[in-house]
């Protein structure tokens, strides 16, 4: 079983739950930047929560099926058609062999998660199937589609037709975006005020924001505590001697710009950073489209556990719902 | 030096050893994260080690943030007792210093240089008071230099000069960064050395470029068949000044898959070092002449 790429969309990427393990020699986990979505589209199709999907961004991709196949669309809003004809989001529907799967408009969130049973069969890499296209690192041939290429298909489990993910199971960001994020690593580098309305202000998504990390403006800059710059540091208050940066980590390189690293993050470098987005918001930032007002809401150790908890209570009803 | 200890977020620790570079603090991260990796603590799943710090990463669904924390103290103390001895390997680097690709690359972002007028190793050269580029390649091959970090992008070495702080070579990074630098390129930011792994964007100072792959992930290379990336942390670097015709030379042998790194084990005591720095260095270059 094969699909063909007739379109390739504006960035499609295969991707899985990543690639642990390897951080140390700067190659980052990658894998689905909303991995909540991703387990849901796998599970709706019965594949593994970690079998490798489709990532889309902002625009689905053209494909044609050479053989029948069940497929689930989760994440952003972004309605899938076959040969033409709507189907609902966050539900398994058939496409039968030389059928095409297209996509509409993306109508919310930026991520669409695109599952196919049997799952995407590119060769398993560091033990992963997911593209780091930075490093030219798994996927298909380490980079995004492009039209022309030909996907391989896992064998499938057989599942019915139509098994939906309930609404209320569906997580989105809210407006303003809400982003829990636990202060600490050089938040001592700020000064108490710009601390302050780094909460209050309402951040923007920029227009640089991708796999690596995604970058907010339009809050007030944050001042720095005075010092003698350490040697090897660099002479930029926002300077540290290079270091590694945690995923979901905030720097803000000369107090200007946020930068929240996410899957394919770069694994250091010399910027300080205020704090570290907690793990059960990562998925949130992956369905951020520039532009969004975003807010980061301050929460301590606790909260953020309690956060990740209810994370995963979320997927395993997904998963209880679709057993 | 004091070391920091501080949560980035609910899945990591980050350590600070030193908020300064220094040898001193890359080795106390190296021991911490050796020992770590020796505990085989259940839910650590990554440690990083950096220059003068290290990160773990865990899953707090197994074991909780304050038990990490608090057996990652305990290993500090059982750290801070151990010998400062790295048993390591030492790798000769080729370096075509003052090559015209990267000349060509600096040409073309120069309006983002400190001193568009004149070139990246002449600029670094004046500022550290060298005589010049043969003054340059001499200081900065002349002494051998530690793997302190492995990041940023897949594979790409950050290295420290084994010399003391008043001869460590320094230097900005650019103004405003460059979108391009030719791969392999040979580079310096701050007190740090570095090799471009892949091509891409860059900031660091740009001095030559090596004819020697260090990150494949093809696995096409000779020498990175058993693993993509060449480096690790703690690894010792040699750089060896080489021309043209030594730099196409190699890059024909790495192509036809004949060409090996000249690589030695070295035992690197910190000890040893802090009594006599370059009589250490000597012994340790030596190892190379063997292999």
């Amino acid at each position: 079983m094969a699909i063909n790429v007739l379109k390739p969309g504006l960035s499609t990427t295969v991707q899985d739950l990543g690639r642990p393990g390897y951080y140390h020699i700067g190659i980052p986990t990658s894998g689905g930047m909303d991995t909540l979505s991703l387990a849901a589209a796998n599970l709706l199709v019965g594949n593994d929560a970690g079998a490798a999907v489709l990532e889309a961004v902002f625009m689905g991709p053209e494909l044609e099926f050479t053989q029948d196949a069940m497929v689930a669309v989760t994440g952003a809003d972004l309605p899938p058609k076959v040969d033409g004809q709507e189907q609902p989001c966050w539900t398994a529907f058939k496409v039968k062999k030389g059928q095409v799967l297209s996509f509409g408009f993306l109508k919310k969130g930026a991520r669409g998660y695109i599952a196919v049973s049997g799952g995407i069969d590119v060769p398993v890499v560091l033990g992963s199937r997911s593209t780091y296209t930075l490093g030219a690192l798994g996927g298909f041939e380490g980079r995004k589609l492009a039209a022309g290429d030909v996907l391989p298909v896992g064998k499938g489990a057989f599942v019915a037709e139509g098994r939906s993910v309930a609404e209320a199971l569906r997580r989105a960001p809210g407006a303003p975006a809400e982003l829990r994020m636990l202060p600490g690593l050089y938040w001592h580098r700020i000064t108490e005020q710009a601390g302050k309305t780094f909460f209050e202000d309402t951040w923007k998504v920029a227009p640089e924001a991708d796999r690596i990390g995604y970058r907010f403006k339009a809050g007030r800059p944050l001042d720095f505590v005075p010092r003698t710059p350490p040697f090897g540091a660099g002479s930029d208050p926002s300077n540290i001697v290079d270091a590694c940066y945690p995923y979901g980590s905030v720097q803000v390189p000369s107090g200007t710009e946020p930068i929240v690293l996410h899957r394919d993050a770069v694994s250091g470098g010399g910027y300080m950073m205020i704090g570290t987005v907690v793990s059960a918001d990562m998925d949130l930032i992956g369905q951020l489209q520039p532009h969004t007002p975003t807010k980061f809401v301050k929460v301590t150790m606790e909260q953020a556990l309690t956060a990740r908890a209810d994370r995963r209570k979320t997927l395993e009803a997904i998963a209880k719902a679709l057993a | 030096m004091t070391t920091r200890y501080t949560f980035g977020g609910d899945e990591h620790i980050f350590v600070e050893c030193s908020e300064e570079m220094s040898l001193e603090a890359f080795f106390t991260g190296m021991s911490i994260t050796t020992a770590l990796r020796n505990a085989k603590i259940k839910g650590v799943t990554e440690i990083c080690p950096a220059n003068a710090s290290f990160q773990v990463r865990f899953n707090p669904d197994i074991i909780a943030p304050d038990e990490m924390m608090r057996q990652l103290k305990a290993l500090e103390a059982a750290a801070q007792s151990a010998p400062s001895t790295l048993n390591t390997r030492i790798i000769e680097v080729p370096v075509y210093y003052n090559d015209p690709w990267t000349h060509e690359t600096g040409q073309r972002f120069r309006e983002r240089h400190q001193d568009p007028t004149s070139t990246d190793i002449e600029y670094t050269a004046r500022i550290n008071n060298l005589d010049g580029i043969d003054g340059f390649i001499k200081a900065h091959s002349g002494a051998p230099w530690f793997v302190s970090m492995v990041g940023f992008v897949a594979g790409l070495p950050f290295l420290y000069q084994m010399v003391d702080r008043d001869r460590q070579i320094q230097s900005p990074k650019y103004l405003r960064p460059r979108t391009d630098t030719p791969r392999l390129t040979v580079g310096h930011g701050g007190c740090f050395a570095c090799i471009y792994s892949v091509r891409g964007a860059g900031g660091y100072q740009m001095f030559g470029i090596t004819p020697m792959p260090i990150y494949d992930p093809n696995q096409t290379t000779s020498y990175l068949r058993d693993f993509m990336c060449l480096f690790k942390p703690g690894d010792i670097v040699k750089w060896k000044p080489i021309g043209r015709e030594e730099y196409d030379h190699t890059v024909a042998e790495v192509d036809a898959g004949r060409w090996q790194p000249r690589i030695a084990p070295v035992t690197f005591s910190l000890e040893e070092f802090a009594k006599d720095i370059d009589g250490t260095n000597a012994r340790v270059m030596e190892a190379l002449n063997g292999h």
